[in-house]
């Protein structure tokens, strides 16, 4: 398909998972996202092999995913924030079981209730795993209406090349955006990778079983380095960040999601005011894009992380950096969504304390 | 010359048991494996076993098994059977599991009509975690956390699920039956029987709540437990049919055609 459509960026996230073989939704009412539940139910219903459940929880949806996903299905569920936090039970289920599953977040002010606006406190929950147990998430941080469609495919095709749950960590902003899209083309399920675990009657075959209950603590260390193992080729396979204006640069942003695209429009001013800025879009939040970081480190010193929080992706950087580089920090939380004037007024103050235009 | 009489179902793996002497979980076993045997649906069948004593039936059952967090079965089931609409679904619950952190799942899949039948188990106690009140603990009742019996003003009165899924219009089978006496394990299969069966049919929500003996957390012998469940546990929860519409046009299919 190589035409472009103007669509609203929720819209591009369900089209983009119908086209991806997407056959099981299940959701809960939660702002602001539900227009990407209410994508779901018309696409589905038009499928003759699509189901689409409103569900009577977050709890319940993320588990109607989990049957599905056992039963054979490309599955997805979505929601915000406090939903996110309900559905982590499930997430960690999910990752023991080493089940595929797509999990929308569209992030938004918090902790608690919080509000409804965009915000990026839930980098801490999304990265670290989220549920209990030793295990993590991949989780990709779309930036465009493009990337939307992009990384739902991505999103689909990791969850079942590494039996792995994959979270899509956005916001109201990347939701509600209308941006030009080219949509994937369809994709035949023949194709998609075997799925010899899945439950479907022992017909021909022997019974088989899905668990997370492991008893003998060594059969549950073997299956944690196992977990293990297989993250590890996740961080070799699939780490990505954009890199922007970044081979003159005296001093990078990074920042990731709707604070990149900020980013982006305050690095093109500063720019023009002589000052050699560029970004580093962390595009994988987890894997955590370290090595091209560290590379950078190589021939500049300064780091300006830019969130929509308090300060959570920063302790990546930090991490990433070894020690190599200062790294400042610029933060505003609970769903304030800064100017790119903002950003390069922040910009243009440390590049002058750090007496980054002597060099 | 000798005849086999009596032999492992086909669809009980050859393993031994965990339960506790005297425990219903394996009466109900045999007779669930028996009931997939007999109507031949052990190529079709997959089982949801429960976070309780009954997780390990994955170890005991010859059929496709998927584990569920506790209390989530119904959720996990309906995410089956939607998928795969010909294969016959069926969650294994015990009180806790389906009557406490589960009742919600529960009452939505009912509610939903989901194709599915439900097992439930119910001992009145929390047994793979030592003892525990149950939400169907007896009134007066002991138990590690109402050591002095189960106080109603205090913590609520036994409650009746199986009751309570009966209003739904998605349910279309509800019995309860017990596991303490020949005549009763021969009630139970016929009704684990019959709601397969109305799974099979497309009908809608089965379930059959069996009462079954804990001797070990009742603190009993296995025969006072089989007495317990007559003197004392079916005064609170009388067998009976609760709900029966296999045979006539169920609530919710009347609304779906009125509706039409």
């Amino acid at each position: 398909m190589t035409e472009k459509l103007l669509m609203r960026g929720s819209h591009v996230i369900g089209e983009t998972a119908v086209l991806s073989g997407c056959r099981f939704y299940a959701g809960y009412p939660i702002t602001p996202q539900n227009e990407l539940t209410e994508y779901m139910a018309g696409a589905m219903d038009k499928l003759d092999d699509g189901t689409f459940i409103q569900a009577e929880s977050e709890i319940a949806a993320i588990n109607m995913v989990i049957g599905a996903s056992m039963a054979g299905a490309r599955s997805m569920t979505s929601s915000s924030s406090p939903g996110i936090s309900l559905k982590q039970e499930g997430i960690s289920y999910l990752a023991a079981f080493e089940l595929p599953a797509v999990i929308i977040n569209t992030m938004r002010g918090g902790p608690g209730l919080g509000n409804i606006a965009p915000a990026q406190g839930d980098y801490f929950q999304a990265t670290r795993g989220g549920g209990h147990g030793d295990y993590r998430t991949i989780v990709l941080a779309p930036a465009s209406g493009q990337e939307l469609a992009d990384l739902t495919r991505a999103a689909f095709d990791y969850a079942d090349k590494y039996r792995i749950p994959v979270m899509l960590l956005g916001d109201g902003m990347m939701g509600q955006m209308m941006e030009p899209v080219e949509l994937p083309d369809p994709l035949d399920p023949d194709t998609f990778p075997p799925r010899p675990w899945k439950l479907d009657g022992a017909k021909g075959r022997p019974s088989q079983f899905i668990r997370s209950l492991l008893l003998d603590t060594t059969v549950e260390e073997d299956h944690n380095w196992k977990l293990e193992r297989k993250h590890k080729s996740i961080i070799r396979e699939i780490s990505k960040a954009e890199l922007f204006e970044t081979k003159d640069a005296k001093m990078v942003i990074i920042a990731y999601g709707t604070a990149a695209r900020i980013a982006k429009g305050a690095i093109k001013k500063v720019r023009k005011m002589g000052l050699k800025v560029g970004l580093i879009r962390p595009i994988t939040l987890w894997p955590f894009p370290s090595r091209e970081l560290l590379e950078i480190s190589r021939h500049l010193r300064d780091f300006l992380v830019f969130e929509m929080s308090t300060g959570q992706m920063v302790e990546d950087v930090r991490l990433a950096l070894e020690g190599k580089g200062n790294v400042h920090f610029y933060g505003r939380p609970g769903g304030i969504i800064s100017t790119p004037d903002e950003i390069a007024k922040v910009i243009n103050s440390l590049y002058h304390r750090q007496h980054l235009e002597e060099d | 010359m000798t005849t086999k009489v009596f032999k492992r179902p086909k669809y009980l793996k050859d393993a031994i048991f965990h339960y506790c002497p005297g425990c219903g979980h394996s009466i109900i076993h045999r007779l669930l494996a028996e009931v997939v045997e007999e109507l031949d649906i052990g190529e079709r069948v997959i089982g949801v076993p429960p976070a309780g004593c009954a997780v390990l039936a994955y170890f005991y059952f010859d059929f496709d098994m998927g584990e569920a967090p506790h209390g989530r079965g119904a959720a996990v089931a309906t995410g089956i059977k939607r998928v795969q609409p010909n294969n016959i679904v069926f969650t294994y619950q015990g009180d806790g599991d389906i009557a406490a952190i589960g009742t919600a799942e529960t009452i939505h899949a009912a509610n939903r009509g989901e194709n599915v039948t439900v097992i439930f188990v119910n001992n009145g106690v929390y047994g793979m975690t030592g003892g525990q009140m149950a939400p169907t603990t007896l009134a007066g009742q002991n138990s590690t956390t109402t050591p002095g019996g189960r106080n109603l003003l205090r913590d609520g009165g036994p409650i009746d699920l199986s009751q309570m899924l009966a209003i739904t219009k998605g349910s279309v089978y509800i019995e309860r039956t017990a596991v303490n006496s020949p005549k009763n394990i021969r009630r139970t299969k016929k009704a684990l029987t019959k709601a397969f069966k109305a799974q099979m049919d497309g009908l809608g929500f089965t379930l059959v709540e069996i009462l079954s003996p804990c001797p070990t957390n009742w603190k009993m012998s296995s025969l006072d437990s089989l007495k317990w469940i007559d003197d004392h546990v079916t005064k609170t929860f009388p067998l009976k049919v609760i709900k029966d519409e296999t045979e006539k046009v169920s609530d919710l299919a009347t609304e779906v055609i009125n509706q039409i």
